[in-house]
């Protein structure tokens, strides 16, 4: 019972900080420039693809494959912010919804016409496979390396935030765009850079994911709706915020999923409905 | 709007009394909708899907047009009433009118239950809110399997004739004259609130919402009414899709729905109120044509025509319209 428990647990954690991986950076970017960007799943899900790829047809490892899908989402972000975002900064929330729905549903459909729309079958490296026991105990190996992947960037992103030059920068134009833009920052650049290390971190959890999500074309979606409870009930821009929130997540779905399955995925929403009535900017809000 | 000039004095009623009155064009349009059943006979079922679009389109657009309130789970409102519908018909009673109107107040109930929430909140959390009660209520209709039929939908249910004379035929006849007569109702409803000092009250709240109070208007009464009168009309469109069809798939409450209404909506033009007609029949015709290649690639082509619509034309395509027409006045 209680070795259930604390290996569901665990499992809860892995999955929580897998979703913090994959929605930091929207919380960032929504953040700073109120941008509402429904797409940040389909950049997730560029860096799975291309991680499946390059294991696949060019025999690569795992791990070599996760720079490379970090730096394909960061890309991509990079072209479709200068071509199409930066057009509706000052437009509504409902043309900015609109505008990335319709980019996610562009990227699926190419997903679906490149790989076909099955899931992508994933073949990660022995010592990655299997759970460790200790004691009473198990833990999958897999989990274990999501944690500390996890760990390791939040110990960075919080460290680059607080106490490099860049980070200071991007805190000014969270906090307030308008008097940063007036002390002379170049706002756009400093947001395009964000953007793009944002949607490379998405794409890195892209990468990561595949083995325990699943990746087929409608990876976009299906899991935009888990960012986005991570970064509305974390509250914009606040990286501690969605560190704890996509935990709590993680375990709330796992332990819903085992115990009460026949209510699905009834108890979250249920959740995030009521957090956010209870405190529209996030329990964790910085203004 | 005109602006009024110098000296004469500012009359309101006037204003929305010119709103009211009725164009040639409007005629047309309306006269053009009974061509299907010369042109087309054997698309009529389509055109009824069209009809029901547009009134589905017509009731977010008092939302997200008039009042300029985003919402992405629209759909809770036309899912709850086709299956109120479903289950009034399965429950015995078959009467298509009473049945439409039973479900379209359900809808409307729900809307203001839902109202209670969304007057307190904006943006952001707001978008989230409306899509996440979207999911909510899909995953309630996806458990209670025993009641709505889950993933495999309700069926089974029957209509009765409508006033116990016209069947709802193979081809759809029956079931185009009574969504094109709901359309054309509901129509007329819309256009009168919209053009009433109550609808310019809400036009007041999407300008300016911090003014609106300032001079006297309770914005959070009148949100309680327009999501009453929205979410009623949204149910007309569920529940008339209900009786014509005799089905309700699971997808009337998905996300997919109230993306796709919000599409229809914004293509045409929001805060018009032909822009979520015109916009449900590009979108639906375009659908019939495109989908038949493969659904997965429809949505390329549905993605593509909402960034173009949205960096091209704002204001969707009647606005596009309306800024040619008014730069050939001055021209000429």
């Amino acid at each position: 019972m209680l070795a259930t428990f604390v290996s569901l647990l665990f499992d809860g954690l892995g999955y929580g900080m897998l979703l913090f991986v994959l929605s930091v950076g929207l919380s960032v970017t929504l953040g700073m420039m109120n941008f509402v960007n429904l797409a940040h799943g389909a950049f997730a899900m560029v860096g799975g693809y291309v991680a499946i790829t390059l294991m696949h047809h060019a025999g690569w490892p795992f791990l070599a494959t996760l720079p490379i899908a970090f730096l394909a989402a960061a890309a991509a972000s990079v072209v479709v912010e200068r071509v199409l975002y930066r057009r509706l900064y000052r437009a509504s929330d409902l043309d900015q919804s609109l505008l990335t729905i319709g980019i996610v549903f562009m990227s699926i459909a190419i997903a679906a016409y490149v790989f076909g729309t099955n899931q992508q079958p994933v073949q990660l490296p022995d010592w990655l496979r299997g759970r460790e026991v200790i004691g009473d105990f198990s833990f999958g190996v897999y989990r274990l390396f999501l944690i500390g992947a996890a760990l390791i960037i939040t110990v960075l992103m919080v460290l680059g935030l607080d106490y490099t030059r860049f980070g200071a920068q991007v805190r000014a134009c969270v906090d307030n765009q308008r008097m940063a833009r007036g002390l002379g920052l170049n706002v756009d650049n400093i947001f395009t850079l964000t953007f793009a290390l944002g949607s490379g971190l998405a794409g890195l959890g892209g990468a990561l994911a595949i083995e325990p999500m699943g990746l087929d074309p409608n990876f976009a979606f299906k899991y935009l709706v888990y960012m986005l409870i991570v970064v509305a009930v974390g509250g914009l821009a606040s990286i501690r915020g969605a560190f704890v929130t996509a935990a709590l997540l993680g375990v709330i779905d796992i332990f819903s999923k085992y115990y009460i399955p026949q209510v699905g995925s009834f108890v979250l929403y249920l959740v995030m409905v009521g957090l956010l009535v209870w405190r529209p900017a996030g329990i964790f809000a910085r203004r | 709007m005109t602006m009024q000039t110098a000296g004469a004095a500012f009359n309101p009623q006037q204003v929305l009394r010119a709103q009211v009155r009725w164009r040639l064009i409007e005629t047309i349009f309306w006269a053009a909708t009974l061509l299907p059943f010369v042109l087309t006979p054997n698309y009529l079922v389509l055109c009824s899907q069209i009809a029901i679009a547009a009134l589905f389109a017509l009731s977010l657009d008092l939302l997200v047009g008039y009042s300029g309130i985003v919402s992405l789970g629209h759909a809770v409102y036309y899912g709850v009433a086709a299956y109120s519908a479903g289950l009034i018909a399965k429950a015995g009673w078959g009467e298509p009118l009473t049945g439409l109107i039973m479900a379209s107040l359900i809808a409307a109930a729900v809307g203001f239950l839902a109202s209670l929430i969304m007057v307190r909140i904006t943006h952001f959390a707001l978008i989230m809110v409306t899509l996440g009660l979207c999911l909510l209520m899909y995953e309630v209709a996806n458990q209670l399997h025993d009641i709505t039929g889950g993933d495999d939908g309700l069926q089974g249910i029957r209509m009765w004739p409508i006033f116990d004379m016209f069947r709802f035929d193979l081809y759809g006849r029956t079931a185009y004259v009574y969504t094109l007569i709901a359309l054309f109702i509901s129509f007329l409803a819309v256009r009168r609130v919209v053009n009433s000092p109550f609808g310019l009250s809400l036009r007041g709240m999407r300008e300016n919402a911090r003014r609106m109070p300032a001079i006297g208007a309770p914005m959070r009464a009148r949100l309680h009414v327009v999501y009453v009168i929205s979410a009623f009309f949204a149910g007309v469109a569920g529940a008339l899709s209900a009786q014509t069809t005799q089905f309700v798939a699971l997808d009337a409450l998905s996300f997919q729905r109230s993306a796709e209404v919000l599409v229809m909506l914004v293509l045409g033009g929001a805060g018009r109120l032909y822009g979520g007609l015109i916009g449900a029949i590009i979108f639906i015709v375009a659908r019939d044509q495109l989908a038949d290649m493969n659904p997965q690639y429809w949505y390329f082509w549905l993605g593509l025509l909402l960034v173009v619509v949205i960096i091209f034309l704002p204001n969707g395509i009647l606005g596009g319209l309306a800024r040619l027409v008014s730069r050939k006045g001055r021209l000429s």
